[in-house]
């Protein structure tokens, strides 16, 4: 018993652990820049010039893209499984999320080097710049890797997370609910959104922050496409950078105390947000599903 | 048209609706009813499209993975290390041997701790706010980005000791599978009936006895399935590698040395400029897939099935 208590308070402890000793390690950079560090723009390695704003923006674009591209597609998906799907293609379209949900973010990013960045490159590139170029979001040479494939290749990640969540969400609204609604002489989907959706709005929300918390803090696949470029451009075809892809692409050569420090002082502020946006999803999701653990998560 | 079991009554800001000749209410009723049937089918229409807009694509890109692995896979990526630079042949014998040796110390490490923070969230720890608490840290923890337990691990055993290792790797991917395990050994747990453990307890059998015999002897195949799929998820974890294991082309059996590892290898092949390691990496991909696939089918396979069905 006091054994079993331990490693479950080593939970706590690997919180603790990972807070102090990166807060440890960046102290560094954490005095020499205060909170400056993150509203500076700057990033030179070779001069000493530290700011984390690029990767923060990168970060920012490529989570929020990736968010309204998947969201939408999500609820219908969800919706789907959970109100109108026939029940036998129930099992096998939730086995096929389950999946893709458990597939390597460097599988992903292998597939996004080879297939996305072509395509991204010689068809959808110029297609948007054809008849977007009006918003001036499309501007400049298109390499095919960017804030755009890096966005794209997000949404198809956390896709079936967040699909998958809400449908767990949608399935434990009780049955007599969308009874009741249905009794009352409304149309299916009226049914769906009085009855269903109303009740398991927390939830979903839930649901999609917790797709955010995923899309802030993934690495390979982003780092494989985003082009890692230490800029805020206007273009979502510029090549950037993202808080994560930072630390996978540069830590390994970093020379000098300062620039690692830099580095770790970027990984404590990725953990603190990731466990802030995590903690809060995980409230609203616990609030409609009370505790039992989503799959796929 | 009062028998139309759609009828709906008018938006309260119609109040004048009402007052209007019956005709013109009949009119609204007809109108509205249509609306209504529109955006249901609309909306019905709508899910079906995404879900299809979603399944294809994803389908796709996986039997894209797989074909493409498939077809660049042969016996020397079991039995060959990395060919130089340029010269074609080679395989990925050193990484999935290191993979292994890695994932095997971070089992070691993260399964039994796992399970018995898992044992204590289900058993023990019912209704107490600790639990709770530990519960919530656990799923918080899920979600943090591998790179930051990577950096972490560096910072504790590969900057004191000056050198990458396999040893400070494995530690890395043992710290992400605790809150994993913990929380699949308590959903499992939580399957077993209460009632097979108050016939234990009801015998005079002591409360770790019932939780060892009875409790984790019939939700055992469900954990270990869930510490399958944990093993599955983490073998495929390359951030956290970056900066411990690093990653070696050669041979290497040392827990004190750089090791090699599946998805390292496959990052750093598919961003080379050089084909035959592109080849390499889409047959390391499809290793990793078939290990997610079977973990994946076992679970659903061992959650659907005996004492476990029915529940989650």
């Amino acid at each position: 018993m006091g054994g079993m208590l331990l490693c479950g308070l080593s939970i706590f402890g690997i919180v603790v652990f990972i807070l102090t000793i990166l807060t440890v390690n960046s102290k560094l950079s954490l005095t020499q820049f205060g909170l400056h560090f993150f509203v500076h723009s700057g990033w030179d390695p070779v001069s000493g010039d530290f700011g984390a704003l690029p990767f923060i923006a990168g970060t920012l674009e490529t989570s929020l893209l990736a968010l309204a591209m998947a969201v939408p597609l999500a609820l219908g998906v969800a919706i789907f499984l959970s109100e109108l799907c026939p029940a036998k293609l129930r099992a096998p379209i939730s086995f096929v999320t389950e999946l893709l949900a458990a597939i390597p973010s460097v599988v992903y990013g292998l597939w996004a080097v080879f297939v996305l960045v072509p395509l991204m490159r010689d068809t959808l590139g110029p297609l948007l710049y054809k008849y977007l170029g009006w918003t001036h979001l499309f501007e400049g040479y298109n390499f095919g890797v960017g804030i755009l494939t890096a966005s794209i290749i997000l949404a198809i990640m956390i896709l079936p997370i967040i699909s998958s969540i809400t449908r767990d969400i949608m399935l434990a609204v009780p049955t007599s609910q969308r009874e009741a609604v249905l009794a009352l002489g409304a149309t299916r989907w009226e049914m769906i959104r009085t009855g269903v959706l109303r009740n398991a709005r927390i939830g979903i929300v839930g649901a999609v922050i917790l797709g955010l918390g995923r899309a802030l803090g993934e690495t390979m696949a982003v780092t494989m496409v985003i082009g890692n470029h230490p800029d805020i451009a206007k273009s979502l075809f510029a090549p950037g950078y993202t808080l994560a892809s930072v630390i996978a692409n540069e830590f390994s050569e970093a020379t000098g105390d300062m620039y690692l420090s830099a580095l770790i002082e970027i990984g404590l502020a990725l953990f603190l947000v990731t466990v802030v946006v995590n903690a809060i999803a995980r409230a609203l999701v616990w609030a409609v599903t009370r505790g039992t653990p989503a799959r796929a998560s | 048209m009062s028998t139309n079991p759609f009828h709906a009554p008018p938006p309260p800001g119609d109040s004048a609706m009402l007052a209007q000749p019956p005709d013109h209410k009949s009119q609204w009723v007809r109108f509205n009813t249509v609306r209504r049937y529109l955006v249901n089918h609309l909306i019905t229409g709508l899910a079906v499209l995404s879900t299809v807009l979603v399944i294809v694509p994803l389908v796709a890109i996986l039997i894209y993975l797989i074909y493409m692995g498939a077809s660049s896979l042969n016996l020397d990526f079991f039995t060959k290390i990395p060919a130089p630079v340029g010269e074609p042949g080679g395989g990925m014998a050193n990484a999935m041997l290191g993979s292994g040796v890695v994932l095997a110390l971070a089992s070691l490490i993260g399964v039994p701790v796992g399970i018995a923070a898992g044992v204590y969230l289900a058993e023990f720890g019912r209704g107490k706010l600790l639990a709770g608490a530990i519960r919530f840290t656990a799923d918080v923890l899920n979600g943090v980005p591998s790179i930051v337990m990577g950096i972490s691990i560096y910072a504790l055993i590969v900057k004191p000791q000056q050198h990458f290792s396999a040893f400070a790797g494995g530690v890395a991917l043992a710290v992400m599978m605790v809150p994993t395990i913990a929380r699949t050994t308590e959903e499992m747990l939580a399957t077993v009936p209460h009632a097979i453990r108050e016939a234990a307890l009801g015998l005079g059998v002591p409360k770790w006895r019932t939780v060892l015999s009875v409790s984790l002897k019939t939700a055992s195949p469900g954990i270990i399935t869930g510490c399958m799929l944990a093993f599955a998820r983490v073998a495929g974890e390359t951030a956290p590698l970056l900066f411990t294991a690093f990653g070696n082309q050669f041979w290497s059996f040392k827990l004190t040395e750089p090791i090699a590892a599946l998805p390292l290898q496959i990052y750093v092949y598919a961003v080379s400029p050089y084909d035959e390691w592109h080849r390499l990496a889409w047959a390391g991909s499809l290793v990793l897939i078939v290990m997610i696939m079977v973990a994946v089918t076992l679970v659903r396979v061992y959650a659907s099935r005996g004492v476990l069905k029915g529940a989650s």
